[in-house]
This record gives C-alpha cells, structure tokens and sequence, in this order.
C-alpha cells in the first residue's frame, strides 16, 4: 500500500520542519518528504491542500478502564474517541479491575488493542501490587510484556521508603515510573482546590502542598536513587519550580500538563458543578499560568489528558464523593491549538508537546515524520470550528468540562501505520 | 417596608442559600416572619395558610431544633407533614439519596426540606426535580443554612433595630459552619458595618477574607472590641481528634465567651448562639444565661422564620404557569 498526501502544510516539529510538501508513505512507512521517490506509484491520493499534515497525536495519559468498567470506556471505544481525536498513540494507565499488575493483564490490553486496530496502546504497569502501595511488581515481566512505564497514579505510594526502593529497582533497567503527586494525608478532607472558591461554597480544600510535598520528595528519592520520573498533570506554580530546579540539577525529571489544568481554574467548579472535579484539582490563576509557561519553556514537553471516563451516574453524586476526572481525547487537538490562538506558544511548540515530546518521553518510535517513521499521522483543517458537544463524541462517556466550547482544528483524517482509521473504515467504506 | 420594595422581592423557587439573595428578598422573609411571631405568640398559633399542601422533612443527619422547627412550622400552617430520617428510610436497601428524593418528589409535595451531610447536596435535588416542588435547605454539609441566618437576623432586628452599622463577631469554628457562611452573607446584604471573624488558624477557612469579605482576628479580646452583636459557635469535640485545637481547656481559654470576654463588647451587646450550645468549652453558663444572651428567643424566631419560608415559597409555586 502506498499513499501519497499532496498539498498539506507539513508541521514535523522533530525535524523542525515547517513546509507545504508532499508525503510519500509505502508498507506503513514515511518514505520521502518533498520530492516524489523514483518509481513511487500511489494506490492512494489524499488532497491535504489548505489542511495541515503532522505526526499522530500521542496522549501518554489515558484510562481505558478495559479490562473491569466496560460501562465507563473499553479500548473499542476509547480507540475510536483516540482515532476521531488525531490520536494515534495512547498510553493507559494501570488502574484497571484487576490491576494491571500482571502479564496476563497487559497482554490482554495489547491484544484487544490490536484487534480494535484503531491507535497504539501501550499498557502502563503498577508500580505496587493492587495499588496497595506495599509491594513492588514484577517490573521486568511487566516491561517485557509491553508495558512502556509503571505508575500507581491516583493512588500515590504513601510510603517513601517503598517509593526509593520502587526507583531503585526501576533505575536498574532504565524503566521510567510517572508519578500522580498528591499526599494522602494532605488532600484527604478537600474535594477542591483550597482557597477563597472553596471557602465560599463550605467544600474542603486541597492545597497546593499536597501535590508540592510529594514532587520535592520524589525528587530528592530520584537523586538519591538514579531513578527516571515523569510528573504527571503538574498543576502547581510550587510544582513547576521544583521540576525546574530538579532539571538544572541535570536530575532526569520530565513533566505533563493536563488541558483543563491549561484552561480551567477553580472558580470554574461554580455551584458544585461535577464536571469541574478531577484530581489534582483545579487551581488557582497563577498556578494555571505557571503550568502554561513551563509548557511553552519546555519544563513540562507533554501535554496529556488523563482522559478519565466516567458514566453519569458517577458524576451526579454531591460534590465531595463524585468520581474525579473528564474526558479529553477529542477535545486534545482543539485545546492544543487554542493554546497557539492564547498567544501561550507558537504552533510548533504546542504540536511537539503533543507529539514527540510525550513519545520521547516514553521512548515510543513515534510523533515524528522523518523517513523511516512510522506512519502516524494527522491531518486537521486548522481553520474548521466545531463546539464540544458531549453526546457527539465517541468515547463512551460524556464528562467533559468543556462541553459548548468552540474551538478550532478539525481532524479531518487519522492514519495509523498509512492505514486510515478516521474517518473510521467502516463508515469510510459507506461513505 | 414600602409595597414598592416588597414587589421588587422576588422569591428564588428555592431556597438553597443566602449567597447572592436580595436585600428586598431578605427583606420581604423577615416581614412575613414578624407577621408569624405574633401569631407564634398569640394562644390560637395556626393558620389555614398551607392547607392542602404538603411539607416533607428529608433530613439525612441529624438534627432535633432544625427539623422539629421546620415540622411546627409546616402544621401552624395546616400543611400535612411528613418526617423522614436516612436512618430509616429505604438508603439501607441501596437506593441512592436522590433516587428518595425523586420517589418523594413523585408524591406530589410542594415542598422538600432537606438536611444533608455533604455541601451542595439540595443544589444537586433541585436539578433532579421535575415538578415545581421547592426545596428549602436545612443545612447542607459546610456550606450553608439559610434559614438559620434568617432566624439570626430576625433576632438581631428585633432587639437593634436595622442591620445597617451593626459591628458583629463570629467566633470559633467558621471551617465547619454552614451557619457562620449563610450569616455573613446574610449580614453583608444587609449592610453590616463590620463581621470579624474570631478564632485559631485552624478553625478559619482559607483566604477568609477575601473570599467572605471579613476581618480574622486570632486574639478573642481584640475582635471583640465594641462589637454589637457576638455569635458565638458550636465547638465540635471531634475537632479535637482532628489535630485542629489542641484541648477543651485551651480553647475556652483562648476563645471561650466569658463575662470577662462579654465586657470588651458594646454595653448593650446582644450573645448568640445557633445551638447546640457546649456549656464551658465556647460558652460559659453565666453568660449563656444572663441578661445579653437571646438564645432561646432564636428558636423561638426560628418557628417564625420557617413558617415564612414555606409559605412564600409554596405560595410563589402556585403563582408560575402551569407546564
């Protein structure tokens, strides 16, 4: 199968390119980027003028809930809500019923994952068993079967002693674990951010030191144990300082950002609006400013969603005992660009930060379009509007904060590997 | 109050909070609760006001003023009334708390009076309501207690005059009083002079003052200074577990309203308390007791204060187009 995309403006922010060209994809490969390759005879042309071609989008945060809360999101779903979303490249965390602790879990990912055939799932293992935050994994086993990094994430290690032997073990094989900072301890009787919103509506607060706390002792664990840390959706200006200074210390400390933690403060949570919970939480202004600049500085090269999919019933519960967390797989690209449009970032930055900066980050061959790339790819129409409407999209849940946003970028196209999967190949096929 | 300010009062459908309510509304609550004190304190005590309505008490804490004051109030209105607890409502059978309500709201009542343990819980069954139903909050979590900061105001009324100017302190744990929040706004819309807030780190939320508009003092003798009114707080002895004060003896020691405490205040200054009162962690008897304290005339207020409520709020219902 060879495919050629004609006319697109190429934004490959690996390879620093910037340019209307054509791209020459043959047996799921890039083969050529600008001049036709000698004897390259197309089964397939696709017209990308005025639309813009770059790498599949990589979300290194994702809940598929497969295998244990199908009613929530499977990875048929989440596949298509990653597919429709630019997405080509997941990684979903470990929380799963069971855990994904064990090899048959992750191969059973993986498989199911293929099948559906729609993104790129790469399984994160626990980093203790059961989340129980007491005894380690079997990382190796694990790693071999495909897991790409260990992470307990909603449920932080408590015990720092675990914590140092979990980097110490992680650091003799180079694994790289990602970390949800909250302390327990701090955060147990807030249901928001701690400040004058919280106050006003008599909800218990979580402060900043919850998450700051836990980043400052896991970095002194990871200097202390050569351990590789990636921070997951840094919410705090605290935050972001002490994964900066951890960084000029030449410590390997990498960071994510979440959408709504880039778009969305606390006042948002309004009258106890469900939507508008997540941990960690909303913050305040200064913090959402501090996690933009970290973005656009390069402290924090990922962008991720912590797509969590919840179903209604789980949101309409008073405030304090709600699931936590939204939806954001296809709201990721739009948010991404709207970044660009806030004057946050230039259009480079805000892709690589969705691209190859979270697949470097996980060392995932992907979110690049050099020859010999695979060829992930999305094609977007960058002056497309659309709302956010949740009954629209195709994950199986609707939680999105940003439901009624319009914002710009339409993916108009996903290849995975040269194969289209969005348009989805079925409805494609129709069409 | 002149007619023109009383049609200007409009009536919320319900009653959730006093954040953002109107002076007018206010206004228009407390004069029909003044018309029900007089009736409350007559020998014939009931009306024909809610005849054929119905009032059901949804209370998933505990409570004995709140909800037998709301249970009076409904019957000297002639509305059947009905009481039911979490204890001993189908929650034990795994229904959810707003499927009850929704198997209530089924039953056609014109008001649910709810009392919930977690903040935001009646905001919650008012969007799960179809019908015109009102629900009135009795208390939700630490947020707020509308009616209670109602009962307050009347009884500062009735005893200063107009709020306008008022100095006024609450002391002790604003963290975790729904009641400290409906009085401040309450109070503000009405145009306090100055609230102060009395009490240790611990027992007063963040940025308190930004956020309430409010003055923190950590020293009880100095927020006290030439106050007008002192509302003094329910100290929970759980609180104590909590690491949040460290001992009874301490905290009444530090913040404990004593005749000493009494005496910083204006001469004629008014000693109130939501219930239920601690005798000798945050009050002692003597002054709970003695000639400032008009606790027990804030419950009676309070039978005034629902009585008003469930009578605009049932009467404004009737007055919506029909769906």
């Amino acid at each position: 199968m060879r495919t050629v995309i004609r006319g697109g403006r190429v934004i490959d922010p690996a390879n620093g390119v910037d340019a209307t060209a054509d791209v020459f994809i043959a047996e799921g490969r890039i083969q050529a980027v600008g001049e036709t390759p000698p004897d390259f005879q197309p089964d397939e042309t696709i017209d990308a003028a005025g639309k813009v071609v770059c790498p599949g989008l990589v979300d290194m945060h994702v809940h598929l809930r497969e295998p244990g809360q199908e009613w929530k999101e499977d990875i048929a779903s989440g596949s298509r809500a990653a597919a429709a979303g630019g997405v080509t490249s997941v990684a979903c965390m470990a929380n799963t019923r069971p855990v994904n602790d064990r090899r048959s879990v992750t191969e059973q990912i993986r498989s199911t994952a293929e099948r559906v055939g729609l993104a790129r799932v790469h399984p994160i293992g626990a980093i203790t068993q059961g989340l129980a935050g007491e005894t380690l994994t079997e990382m190796n086993e694990l790693f071999t079967a495909g897991c790409v990094a260990f992470s307990d994430d909603g449920m932080p290690v408590p015990d720092a002693g675990v914590m140092r032997r979990a980097l110490e073990y992680a650091a003799t094989f180079g694994y790289l674990l990602i970390l949800h900072e909250e302390e327990p301890a701090l955060s147990a009787a807030g249901a928001m951010n701690e400040g004058a919103h919280a106050t006003r509506m008599g909800l218990g607060g979580i402060p900043n030191a919850s998450e700051d706390v836990m980043i400052a002792r896991d970095v002194i664990l990871a200097e202390l144990t050569g351990g590789r840390i990636h921070i997951a959706h840094v919410a705090t200006a605290g935050g972001v300082d002490l994964i900066r200074a951890a960084q000029a210390r030449g410590l390997p400390v990498t960071g994510e950002a979440a959408p709504h933690h880039l778009f969305l403060t606390d006042t948002d949570v309004g009258a106890f609006d469900s939507h508008a919970k997540m941990a960690p939480p909303l913050r305040a202004p200064a913090d959402r400013e501090a996690v933009r600049a970290a973005v656009a500085d390069g402290t924090l090269t990922a962008i991720a969603t912590d797509h969590a999919p919840h179903e209604a019933d789980a949101k309409n519960e008073v405030f304090a005992c709600c699931a936590n967390g939204v939806t954001g797989l296809e709201s990721l690209l739009g948010l991404t660009l709207k970044l660009v449009d806030d004057g946050v970032m230039d259009l480079a930055t805000a892709l690589h930060r969705v691209t190859r900066g979270p697949a470097e980050i996980l060392g995932l061959d992907a979110g690049r379009l050099g020859v010999g790339d695979v060829a992930d790819i999305c094609i977007l129409d960058p002056e497309a509007r659309w709302q956010v409407d949740p009954a629209a999209m195709h994950s199986r849940s609707h939680n999105t904060p940003f439901a009624g946003w319009t914002l710009r970028g339409r993916v108009e196209r996903t290849l995975l590997g040269g194969r289209s999967v969005f348009p989805f190949p079925q409805e494609a096929a129709v069409g | 109050m002149s007619p023109t300010e009383t049609d200007t009062a409009e009536l919320p459908r319900h009653l959730l909070g006093l954040e953002g309510v109107s002076a007018a509304t206010i206004n228009r609550i407390l004069d029909e609760a003044s018309a029900f004190r007089e009736l409350v304190d007559g020998a014939d005590k009931k009306t024909a006001a809610l005849k054929g309505r119905t009032v059901i008490n949804l209370f998933f804490e505990a409570s004995t003023r709140t909800r037998t004051s709301f249970e009076l109030a409904g019957k000297r209105l002639s509305a059947d009334v009905i009481n039911i607890s979490a204890s001993a409502s189908s929650l034990q059978k795994g229904e959810t708390w707003l499927d009850t309500v929704r198997t209530l709201e089924a039953m056609t009542p014109d008001a649910l009076v709810i009392r919930h343990p977690d903040s935001g819980a009646p905001h919650l069954a008012a969007r799960a309501l179809s019908s015109h139903c009102a629900v009135i909050n009795a208390g939700d979590g630490t947020h707020e207690h509308p009616t209670q900061a109602l009962l307050d105001v009347l009884t500062i009324q009735h005893h200063k005059g107009p709020i306008e100017g008022l100095k006024v302190a609450i002391v002790g744990d604003v963290a975790h009083s729904r009641v400290a929040r409906s009085q401040i706004h309450a109070l503000h819309t009405l145009g306090a002079a100055e609230i102060r807030l009395i009490g240790p780190k611990t027992l007063i939320p963040a940025e308190a003052e930004s956020a309430l508009g409010v003055q923190v003092f950590a020293d009880a003798d100095a927020g006290l200074e030439g106050v007008d009114v002192i509302i003094m707080l329910r100290m929970q002895l759980e609180r104590i577990r909590g690491a949040a004060v460290p001992s009874q003896r301490e905290y009444f020691r530090l913040y404990g309203l004593d005749p000493v405490r009494v005496g910083r205040a204006a001469d004629d200054v008014l000693v109130m308390h939501p219930g239920p009162m601690n005798r000798g962690v945050e009050i002692a008897s003597e002054v709970a007791d003695g000639p400032y304290s008009v606790i027990l005339p804030q419950v009676t207020n309070g039978l005034a204060i629902r009585m008003a409520v469930l009578n605009l709020l049932a009467q404004e219902r009737q007055q919506e187009p029909a769906q």
